[in-house]
């Protein structure tokens, strides 16, 4: 993927994130906000019977965070807990530097190369951190 | 002005976070380096010749801060890691005491984390309650609003003298007046403010404060208490062991130094405070109220440029001081950040560890910048020439 299309993508999850809605109480709230001083984000889920039924997010955040979020809940909604959970592994490892499988991200390989802004890591991490805590601990009690 | 004092700056960097901490003139540097290559004794042990050294400046160091805010005694400094450290043993080893279930502390929704969380524990543990002084409508406190919120409860009134996030300097000396008339002490924070403005403590009749060396031009992990003596002695020790005790026998009896020996337990920070007084000797060799006048300017230029900018929001135009908070209409505080890190200009993004903040502003997360006596115009307009060019941001982010 050239620059141009990246930059496109990431943006467009950033200025139109069509995720971005506060959900009802049939959702679980999760906050992000205390692992950085500034991103802060609410995450809702929905999962039943081992299915991510879907996820929606609110808050204020940078763009490399909203639209990070925004492309990895489009990505997860729909899947079962486990395999949400290897997607976001995979797209943990990218983002380490660390030797991942591509197949599985889709459009999250627009982070590609978030690696070399080390200041941008946090942000590109903090909702795939707290959405995998959150699907762990649901597989580890289904 | 003294820009070639800083080795850093030779790098074209723009330094405009100088509320997270200032740069370090070389003349600290080598002081610090001396005092390794020298004399690295130990202090309090003057039975040899760089011993002596070492307590001689570790002491000095005492005298110039006690001159430099103008304190009664130098028993009255006391050496902490830091505002944090200082605030905490102001609450907890001072106020824990002398307060009682019911009493009030007033403080304001713009205040640092440290003034505020070390309050909020004190509200948990012994039922105190933590109220807050109305702003007005430039985000400022005033002497009427402060004699509005003392109830007959009100214990202690405790302040930053300048705040973090927008540089709104608070009338000391007047709310230090209203808080005696009615028997409240005053704690004052000075972290932003120390290196940037005349502090007087006698003059103002403050009764304790508190700042950090690391934004007053010297290290990181040194900073002061100031308490006057008589509350001062009444302070509880967070360090019990060496240095702090006179004597103590087998069977628990334990008698305490005077202070401030007494609350310094431990070996201190000799580097620390070997920088410190090498700091305030360089402050005072430009003259503080010449660095406050010429900072002042400074801010009037950038706010002035800013203005010009129909897409720049600022939120505290017309607060004095070194600070300008804004953002970028439609731009995210920590975007704009990283746009200006690729022209090296350095500013802080975020709430600024002032988390309620947002109950003032309806904004939680803005852009800082806060300016020092080496910024220059030349750099202001840089970054405006940076601004302008913002319509790019994405282009030069992602």
């Amino acid at each position: 993927m050239d620059k141009d299309m990246k930059r496109s993508i990431i943006l467009d999850n950033y200025q139109n994130p069509d995720k971005k809605m506060v959900s009802g109480d049939e959702y679980i709230k999760i906050n992000t906000r205390n692992v950085s001083c500034i991103d802060n984000l609410d995450i809702y889920l929905k999962v039943n019977n081992g299915i991510i039924e879907d996820i929606t997010f609110e808050g204020e955040a940078c763009v490399i965070s909203i639209s990070s979020t925004n492309i990895l809940i489009n990505l997860l909604v729909g899947k079962k807990v486990e395999d949400g959970i290897g997607i976001i592994d995979n797209y943990l490892k990218m983002i380490n530097e660390e030797e991942y499988d591509a197949s599985k991200l889709r459009e999250l390989m627009v982070f590609d190369d978030t690696s070399k802004q080390p200041s941008r890591i946090k942000c590109a991490t903090l909702s795939a951190n707290g959405i995998k805590e959150f699907l762990e601990k649901k597989k580890n009690h289904s | 002005m003294k820009r070639e004092d800083f080795k850093i700056l030779d790098n074209n960097l723009v330094y405009f976070d100088n509320g997270a901490t200032t740069l370090k003139p070389k003349c600290v540097r080598d002081a610090i380096i001396k005092y390794y290559d020298q004399y690295s004794a130990n202090a309090h042990r003057g039975d040899y010749k760089i011993s002596a050294i070492v307590d001689n400046l570790y002491e000095k160091t005492r005298e110039k801060v006690k001159n430099f805010i103008g304190a009664k005694e130098t028993s009255e400094i006391v050496f902490t890691s830091g505002t944090t450290n200082g605030m905490n043993m102001i609450v907890f080893g001072f106020f824990k005491d002398y307060l009682k279930e019911g009493d009030e502390v007033l403080i304001t929704l713009s205040e640092h984390a440290s003034n505020i969380v070390p309050w909020f524990i004190l509200q948990k543990e012994m039922g105190i309650k933590v109220k807050y002084i109305d702003l007005d409508d430039n985000h400022e406190v005033t002497v009427q609003n402060v004699r509005k919120a003392i109830t007959d409860k009100t214990k202690v009134v405790s302040l930053a003298h300048v705040t973090n996030v927008i540089g709104d300097e608070r009338p000391i000396k007047d709310i230090a007046k209203v808080c005696h008339e009615n028997n409240i002490l005053l704690v004052v924070d000075a972290a932003q403010s120390i290196a940037h403005k005349r502090i007087n403590v006698q003059d103002w009749d403050i009764d304790f404060m508190a700042f950090s060396g690391h934004k007053m031009y010297g290290p990181t992990g040194i900073g002061v208490l100031y308490g006057k003596f008589d509350l001062l002695d009444k302070m509880k020790p967070s360090n019990y062991g060496g240095g702090m005790n006179a004597i103590f026998t087998k069977d628990g009896y334990v008698e305490l130094r005077e202070i401030p020996t007494r609350l310094e337990g431990g070996t201190p920070n000799i580097e620390g405070v070997i920088g410190l007084g090498e700091a305030i000797s360089y402050i005072e060799s430009i003259g503080i109220d010449k660095i406050s006048e010429y900072e002042e300017e400074l801010k009037k230029y950038l706010i002035s440029k800013l203005s010009d900018l129909d897409f720049i929001e600022i939120y505290n135009k017309e607060n004095k001081g070194n600070i300008v908070a804004f953002n970028i209409k439609g731009v995210f505080a920590q975007d704009t950040a990283v746009y200006l890190d690729k022209y090296n200009i350095c500013v802080r993004a975020g709430n600024h560890c002032a988390k309620m903040i947002d109950n003032v502003f309806n904004i939680s997360n803005t852009v800082r910048i806060s300016l020092s006596f080496y910024n220059t115009k030349e750099e202001i307009d840089l970054l405006i020439n940076v601004l302008k060019n913002s319509s790019n941001i994405w282009k030069e982010i992602l």
